[in-house]
Order: C-alpha cells, then sequence, then structure tokens
C-alpha cells in the first residue's frame, strides 16, 4: 500500500452531431474542402450575431439529465475573451458561472467495483476552428512558415461536462471516460468519434497521503483524445509528484504535455496559462430559459441508460454483475441484441455465454457492428435451443456457429447437412467406448490401479472419434460404467 | 418636372407626394442631392464613400420598371452611417482597420429599406467605430457642421447628421450607443431618434456596444422620421436581441398635446446646460404647456452615476467587440510583423485610432480578473438603478423633456485633447441607452446661430406617443431655419 493517493478530475468536451452549427444556420460536416461551410457569423464577419441553436439545447440537456443534472431554469452565455487564429471572434461564446446544469452524478464500473463520480456542470459553448502549421515539422506552429485556418469546424456544437476530483486512479479515469462516452453515444447527441476528436478530455491530477481529506497541488493535461495515453500520462504524472513531494518539494500548478514517445509528462510553455479570460455576459444572446414541462419532455424520451440497464440484467437474466456489465454496460445495440435473443424464449444465461463468447468474438474479428451480418438474434437464439435441448453438444455448437458465419445458415440446417447433432443413442456410445478402452488397455489398466483421472482421457478419446458429436454426459456415465464393470 | 427643389427643405413626405403625383422622378431627386454633394460636400466632409453611378443607375431603373409596384420609400435619396455593412460597397466604420473591408451581405435594417426600394447616396462619415461625440476621431478626417464650418456636426452619426442638415442626403440612417444619432441631429438642427431597444435589428450593424447600440432614423420632420423607422423596425430571427413591436408606428399628425404629462429631470438641468441651450429649453417647456400639455418636475436621483457606468460598460462590450479585427481574416493587416503576437499588436496598433484603443484599454482593464465586480459588476448595478429612476418617473408622466446636448456646436479642436469634457457631451442621452428607451431629438431653436435640440424620452415602446407629442411641437415651433455653411467660430 503507498503511502500516497492519487486524486483524478476530468472535463470531457463532446462535439454534438447537430445538423447546423451553435450559432449559425451553417452545416456541421467532416471531410468537406475546407472553408466551404462558413458564413458571416462562423466567420466573425463585422455586424454578424449568433443565435443559438435550440437542437444543441435539447441534446446537452439530455446529457446534463442522464448525469443526474438539475437543469438550471435560466442560463447564460459568455464571453471568452482571447486571440488566436482559430477563434475568428476572438472570444469563445461558452457558459460561466450560470451553466445549463449543475450537481449531477456519473456511476461507473471498474472491474466489480461500482464507483461514482460527482458532475460539477454540464455547459454549452463552441468549438474552434482548424488550425494546419505548414512547412514546419511535426505540424506544430513553432518553425512552421505558415499557418492555414479551416472554419468548417469552427462554432460547431460543443458541450463540456465536468467532473469533480472523485476519481481514484488511472484506470478508473480511463473506465470512467470509455463508459461517459458510451453513455453519450447511447443518447443519440454524438458519435464520439475520437480520431475525429469529436471528443476530448482534460485531466487535472494531484496526490495526498493516502486516506487524506485535503487535495494536493493538482497539474493539468489538456486537449487528449486517447483513453491509452491519458492513462499512460496520469501513470507517468503521479509517480512524478509523489517523489517531488517526498524529496519534500511542491507540486507546481501547471498545464502539462504529455510525450507518448518518452511516456513522461513536461510543462507547456503556452501563453494560454497566463489567460485571463475575462469572462462577461454575452450581449447579443438573451438568457436561455427552460420550461420545466420541456425539461421532462426531454427526460421522458431519454432512453434506456447504461448504468440502469445493468442493474436490470443483472436482475432480470439473474446474470453476475460482471456479465451484465458486458452485456448492458457496452453500446445499446449490444444490449438489444442480447435481448433480441433472450425474447425467444431461451434460457438467459445460456445466451449471455454465448453472446460473449463467439458472438462478440465473432464481431471483433468482423468489425460488424451488434445485430448486423449473418449471425441475426433468430439464428442465435434457434443455436442456443440447441445446445439447451442437447441436440448439439456444446463443442458441437462452436462448430455449428463457426459454420453459420461461413455459410449464413440456420442452425439446424447446418447440424443437418454436416452430421453435428448430438449423440445420445446409448448403443451407438457404448459402442464406440467399447473400442476406445480395447484400443488403450494400459490406461485401464492404470485406471484399475485406482487412477481415477483417466477417466477423463477415454471420454476425450470417445468425444474426438465422434468428431465432437457424443453427448459428454452420457460418454462420462458409459466410461465409469464399463470399466467398473 | 419640377425646377428649384430646395434639397436642404426638401421632405421625405413632400418628395414622396412629388414622385407619386409625377411631378418629379427619382432620377431628378437624386440629381438634386448628387448635385447640392457637389457644392458642398468638399466643405462638409459629410461622407466617408459616394455611391454616385450606382445611384444614379438605380433612380433611372425605379422611374423606368417599377411603376405603380415600386415599394413604399421608392426614389429617396438616402445616407447610411458607415457601420452598416452593405454588400459589395465597402464599408469602413471610418477605421483604418476596415479601410478596404467589402461586405458579403448587407445589415437587416438597411436591407429592409433596400427592398422598399430607396437610394443610397453613400455611406456617411462617422467617429471611428462610433466613438466620439464629434465625428473628429474619424480615420478619414472631420465631417464639418454645415451651420458652422469651424465647428463639429457631433456624433458619433455626425455624417449622417451633417448630409441631411446640408441636403447631401433626404434623411439617413444612424447609430445610437449614448446619444450618437440625438447628439449629433441636435447640433445639426435636424430630427434624430433612438427607438426602444431591440425595435431595430441589429444584425449587420459593427457592434460597438451590443447592450447599447440600435440604429434610428436621422431626418428633416418627425413625420419622415415616423416612415423610415415604420421600414427599419421588426423582429429579425438572425439578432436575438430584436422584437416585434406591439404595435405599428403610425405616422404623426398631433398638433396639441391636451393631457401629455411632461416631466422635466432637475437633475439634466443642473448638468453644466450653456444659458443659450436653456433658454430655447425653457421657451419650448413653456409651449408644451400653451399646447396643453402639463410639465412637471420629475427626479432620476441617479443621473450622476449614468456616465460613469456607461464608460465602463460600453468600453467593456468594445474591448471583446473589437477584438475580430486581428488582421486573419479581413481588413488590415500590418506587414511589420515576424510572428503570431506582433501581427496582432502591430495590426490593431496601427489600425486603430487613438479614441478607439484608449476605450479598448478602458473596457480590458474594467472586465480584468480582480477588478470585474468592482467596475463591469458594479456599473451594471448603477444601470438597473438609471433604468428604475426612468421606471418611477414614468409612473408619473408620459415623456420625460430635457436638452439633448449641454451645449451647442463646439469648435472643431476644441475638445480632443480633453476625453472628459467630450464625454460630458452625451450626459443627457446616455442614461436613455442605459434603460434601452426610445427617444427623440427635435430642433427647437437656435443659439448664437447654432441650433439647439429638444429631447423627448419615453417608456420603452412608446414610439407613436413620442412621434406624436414631437409633431405637435415641431408644428408649433415652425423651426424654418436651414445651414448656411458659414464659417464663424474663431
Amino acid at each position: 500500500m503507498s503511502a500516497w493517493e492519487p486524486v483524478i478530475g476530468l472535463e470531457m468536451h463532446v462535439e454534438l452531431d447537430t445538423q447546423t452549427k451553435m450559432f449559425c444556420g451553417c452545416a456541421v460536416t467532416k471531410g468537406e474542402p475546407p472553408n466551404t461551410h462558413v458564413c458571416p457569423v462562423c466567420l466573425a464577419h463585422p455586424g454578424a450575431l449568433p443565435v443559438v441553436n435550440q437542437r444543441a439545447v435539447e441534446y446537452a440537456t439530455r446529457i446534463a439529465l442522464a448525469l443526474g443534472c438539475t437543469v438550471q431554469p435560466r442560463s447564460v452565455f459568455h464571453r471568452k475573451n482571447y486571440f488566436y487564429p482559430d477563434l475568428p471572434k476572438a472570444y469563445q461564446i461558452s457558459q460561466f458561472d450560470e451553466p445549463l446544469a449543475i450537481d449531477g452524478h456519473f456511476e461507473y464500473w471498474v472491474g466489480d467495483e461500482r464507483l461514482c463520480c460527482r458532475i460539477n456542470r454540464v455547459h454549452m459553448e463552441e468549438d474552434a476552428a482548424k488550425l494546419v502549421h505548414a512547412g514546419g515539422e511535426a505540424g506544430r506552429i513553432a518553425g512552421s512558415d505558415h499557418s492555414l485556418v479551416d472554419f468548417n469546424r469552427g462554432g460547431t456544437p460543443l458541450i463540456e461536462i465536468v467532473g469533480e476530483p472523485d476519481i481514484p486512479s488511472p484506470a478508473a479515469a480511463g473506465e470512467f471516460l470509455k463508459q461517459l462516452r458510451q453513455l453519450v453515444i447511447e443518447l443519440g447527441v454524438s458519435a464520439c468519434i475520437m480520431e475525429e476528436g469529436q471528443i476530448r478530455w482534460d485531466a487535472n491530477v494531484s496526490v495526498r497521503p493516502a486516506g487524506g481529506d485535503e487535495l494536493g497541488t493538482r497539474t493539468e493535461l489538456k486537449n487528449m483524445n486517447s483513453f491509452r495515453f491519458l492513462q499512460q500520462a496520469l501513470e507517468a504524472e503521479i509517480p512524478r509528484q509523489i517523489e517531488i513531494l517526498e524529496a519534500g518539494g511542491a507540486v507546481d500548478q501547471e498545464t502539462l504535455h504529455f510525450d507518448p514517445d518518452s511516456g513522461a509528462t513536461m510543462p507547456l510553455r503556452s501563453k494560454e496559462e497566463a489567460h485571463d479570460y475575462r469572462y462577461f455576459p454575452e450581449p447579443d444572446l438573451v438568457p436561455i430559459v427552460v420550461d420545466p414541462r420541456w425539461v421532462e419532455e426531454v427526460r421522458a424520451g431519454l432512453p434506456e441508460l447504461p448504468a440502469a440497464r445493468i442493474e436490470r440484467f443483472a436482475e432480470q437474466y439473474g446474470l453476475s454483475r460482471q456479465d451484465a456489465f458486458v452485456l448492458g454496460g457496452g453500446s445499446g445495440t449490444l444490449a438489444r441484441f442480447y435481448e433480441d435473443v433472450v425474447a425467444a424464449g431461451v434460457d438467459a444465461k445460456l445466451t449471455a455465454n454465448w453472446t460473449m463468447g463467439e458472438y462478440l468474438a465473432h464481431l471483433n474479428e468482423t468489425g460488424l457492428e451488434p445485430g448486423k451480418g449473418h449471425v441475426t438474434a433468430g439464428r442465435l437464439a434457434a443455436l442456443v435451443k440447441l445446445v439447451q435441448d442437447g441436440t448439439v453438444s456444446a463443442t458441437g455448437a462452436k462448430q455449428v456457429f463457426a459454420l453459420m458465419v461461413d455459410e449464413r445458415g440456420e442452425p439446424a440446417a447446418i447440424v443437418e447437412a454436416h452430421g453435428l447433432a448430438q449423440v445420445s443413442d446409448a448403443a451407438e456410445l457404448e459402442a464406440a467406448v467399447r473400442k476406445v478402452l480395447a484400443d488403450n488397455p494400459a490406461q485401464v489398466e492404470q485406471f484399475k490401479a485406482g487412477k481415477e483421472q483417466v477417466a477423463g482421457f477415454f471420454v476425450g478419446q470417445v468425444m474426438k472419434a465422434t468428431q465432437g458429436r457424443a453427448n459428454p454426459k452420457l460418454v462420462n456415465e458409459l466410461v465409469r460404467k464399463l470399466l467398473a464393470g | 418636372m419640377i425646377s428649384g427643389l430646395d434639397p436642404q427643405r426638401l421632405t421625405a413626405r413632400e418628395a414622396k407626394r412629388l414622385l407619386v403625383d409625377g411631378e418629379t422622378t427619382a432620377a431628378e431627386l437624386v440629381s438634386v442631392y448628387l448635385d447640392q454633394i457637389e457644392r458642398v460636400e468638399d466643405r462638409v466632409h459629410a461622407y466617408v464613400q459616394l455611391t454616385a453611378e450606382n445611384a444614379t443607375r438605380y433612380a433611372t431603373e425605379i422611374d423606368r420598371e417599377m411603376g405603380a409596384t415600386r415599394g413604399a420609400l421608392a426614389g429617396l435619396p438616402t445616407a447610411i452611417k458607415d457601420n452598416m455593412v452593405t454588400e459589395g460597397v465597402v464599408t469602413t466604420c471610418a477605421s483604418r482597420i476596415l479601410e478596404n473591408y467589402n461586405p458579403v451581405y448587407t445589415a437587416s435594417a438597411v436591407k429592409q429599406i433596400f427592398g422598399d426600394h430607396v437610394v443610397m447616396l453613400g455611406k456617411a462619415n462617422m467617429d471611428e467605430f462610433a466613438m466620439g461625440s464629434s465625428c473628429e476621431n474619424s480615420a478619414f478626417g472631420p465631417t464639418r457642421n454645415p451651420w458652422d464650418l469651424a465647428t463639429v456636426p457631433g456624433g458619433s452619426s455626425g455624417g449622417s447628421a451633417a448630409a441631411v442638415a446640408a441636403g447631401e442626403a433626404l434623411w439617413a440612417l444612424g447609430s445610437d450607443t449614448g446619444g450618437s444619432i440625438r447628439q449629433p441631429a441636435a447640433l445639426c438642427g435636424v430630427v434624430g431618434m433612438k427607438p426602444t431597444y431591440g425595435a431595430v435589428s441589429r444584425y449587420g450593424l459593427v457592434a460597438f456596444a451590443s447592450s447599447l447600440d440600435q440604429i434610428g432614423p436621422i431626418t428633416r420632420s418627425v413625420w419622415d422620421c415616423a416612415l423610415l423607422l415604420k421600414h427599419i423596425i421588426g423582429h429579425d430571427p438572425r439578432d436575438s436581441t430584436s422584437v416585434e413591436l406591439p404595435f405599428e408606428i403610425e405616422l404623426p399628425t398631433a398638433e396639441r398635446l391636451d393631457g401629455l404629462r411632461v416631466g422635466i429631470p432637475a437633475e439634466y438641468l443642473a448638468a453644466g446646460i450653456e444659458s443659450g441651450v436653456r433658454e430655447s429649453f425653457d421657451a419650448t417647456a413653456k409651449l408644451v404647456e400653451e399646447l396643453g400639455g402639463r410639465v412637471v418636475e420629475v427626479s432620476l436621483p441617479h443621473t450622476d452615476h449614468a456616465l460613469p457606468a456607461y464608460y465602463i460598460i460600453a468600453p467593456a462590450e468594445c474591448s471583446a467587440n473589437l477584438a475580430r479585427f486581428d488582421g486573419v481574416r479581413y481588413g488590415y493587416r500590418s506587414e511589420h510583423a515576424s510572428d503570431l503576437l506582433e501581427m496582432y499588436e502591430h495590426t490593431r496598433g496601427e489600425g486603430f485610432g487613438a479614441e478607439v484603443k484608449r476605450r479598448i484599454m478602458i473596457g480590458t482593464y474594467a472586465l480584468s480578473s480582480g477588478y470585474y465586480d468592482a467596475y463591469y459588476g458594479q456599473a451594471q448595478k448603477v444601470r438597473t438603478l438609471v433604468k428604475r429612476d426612468f421606471d418611477e418617473a414614468f409612473a408619473q408622466v408620459d415623456v420625460v423633456a430635457s436638452p439633448t446636448s449641454p451645449s451647442v456646436a463646439f469648435g472643431l479642436g476644441s475638445r480632443t485633447a480633453d476625453p472628459l469634457a467630450m464625454y460630458r457631451s452625451d450626459v443627457c442621452t446616455i442614461p436613455v441607452n442605459l434603460a434601452g428607451l426610445p427617444a427623440l431629438s427635435i430642433p427647437c431653436g437656435l443659439s448664437e446661430g447654432l441650433p439647439v435640440g429638444f429631447q423627448l424620452i419615453g417608456p420603452a415602446f412608446s414610439e407613436n406617443r413620442l412621434l406624436s407629442a414631437a409633431h405637435a411641437l415641431e408644428q408649433a415651433l415652425g423651426f424654418v431655419e436651414v445651414a448656411s455653411f458659414h464659417e464663424r467660430a474663431a
């Protein structure tokens, strides 16, 4: 047990998948030629004024409600002032001390342990444009000979979810973000595609004597979009802080940059550090006043959320917490697929095993989304049913599954065509067992000398001889009966 | 065709009648104004840019093609303050930083009157980014007051007001953040109105102080003012702070003020009003009573704090509003920079004039961490108190009256070295913007040969009441003098 414990707080930025930008009518796009979705508003031409995208407010409200936040009856946009070429107005319209929603929480799982992180606030803002630095190394501004700005992204609706410093470890931070991302996807407000920067996060981390109440001085890691790098960065930063403290030093409050190549964190020499953003209420917009009835409508329209679904799966289907998490905590499509299979009247636990086993492996291999492809819920249910009623053995069923993928057929037809039905005919099996015993006199002797484990060897040989089709339970009984006889 | 139209006396009302009756044509009207521009513009400098060729061509088109279907304002020669963007016509805000800026769209209010087929003669000069009370802060040289070319026309809509007074336009659009329509209208002897905040869309009005800015008419008569206002108001989906007025603007006919309760705030008369202005104001107040109105004293106790509060709020907003002029996308970019920070610093250092820089710095300071509460927060509280003063006054009276400006037109250069003296020019007009109220100024007489403005302020959305009262007064005052282009002051 270390004498120190880390305390991690996370903020997540999510670009919303609205059709239009936060404050103008330009389409939100990806991969279009630069500066083709721009207008006087998102280019900050003189005289242009922002108008709030109502759908973005709705999406942000969905997120806020899913996190158990209180949606404020009145919230206000502020201007956050700083100069940078990707920010055409030289201020970002954001929210400050009167955000859309406050005081929520998010429950997430780390293995079997359920953790809760308080959510300070959910607020709305607009994304910056994209900068491309040309002529230098590694696309950085230092050393480049010119920079280009693509304003297509500028003004995309962005929400910021600000968590409290409640996260106890780098692993928990990774789980928190993965599961929070999943929630946002579930809500249908963003695809959260990390490679496209649709989702980014900032982390702050400090360490304190284990079990302490007070927070230590924190450092910040900004604008990360890889779970792995975040975890690595935290794993590098925590020991660095501990080392400083143990040497009697003090941690500087600063923003750090993580270099994946060296695996170390280092101070970011950024002008941004010294910024005084001079927030003040955006005079071009009126406060957002939400009708409580509208909030309730949005709440009623929320899908079942992963945390609730995990609970329900454990309860309703008698699954272990871990299984309920795998099936219910991930994407809603997998949960729906699972429930579709179970709905066909097959055993829920057996279905869970097949869904998490062969089926998930199949999805991983093919990159298919749950429910897509030839292994439909109906077909998997039919296969589970064949296993359940003993028509095929577990081993046989795996072969059937593989053939379902390859031949795109119904399980029953595959069993028929490939003769994969389980052999439960006592006479047929007895003949097979007798042959194996006759072929292996040495092992028979061992058994008789008291080495009972050898029974397993005979069962295996019979299964092999029947290409896995033999009913293993019957074979086992027969082996013991005949050896005893 | 009739000859001898007097560009300095012609009203829009009369011009419209002449056009409808076929006694003149749009082309003739435009040529009357272009001729006057030809005669006096080099002395007045009311415009930043003229669009004479377009105006002539368009007027001819109106005469030829539009016939009976032409818009309600068809053919009326108009000046547009150069802080309203006009697609394809360079819009500078009288600033070097936008010297060659060619807008890609047209301001909503301007678009509305373009839709009614007004003819734009040009873009009117102004104080840079509407910051100033004399029009001397234009990067392209000051406008002179046509009544006395050695004096200022007021500001910031000095070009618009001077153009109307000089007969260089039939009427004009201006913008008013702290008096920028009313004070130059007063100093130039014309009518100017700031509508209720939100009545006219600000979309395309280059922002100075967003919570205070409002576009309005500058005209030669109250009736004209009502007509132009009628055609620029309305909710604009592009401006979230704009509203639909709950009524139509009526073209005023009143000749009496029977039963109208007119409040005169003692605090406004205590604020260093010139004696000539005071005399003219008192005479007009007496006229109010003769017309059946009742003059009572009211108190607006927080008046003293309005000016300082304004000089926090307006610069604070401007410090953010003008941050977009960074040399990255359009407008002036300094060539003397070797990196990004230098590009910003030199572009803005070279592109903005002294007054604009002063206000950006004041505003930046007022919003800074640690000072926000003491300055911006405090100023917002004062703003609420100023608003409340008016609410209480309007519980007793229908309108409030005051001189528009404490002085008549002052000499060019006489206040440029003393910003505070300049700021005090707007002491009677600024509280109105803080409270978001409508107000107008009409000429009520002369003091030492220069016009004096009489201001009427009403509760929010009382435009019709103000226009009606101002019309009655205007008829009774019979102010007929026009600017003579003399140069008298030393």
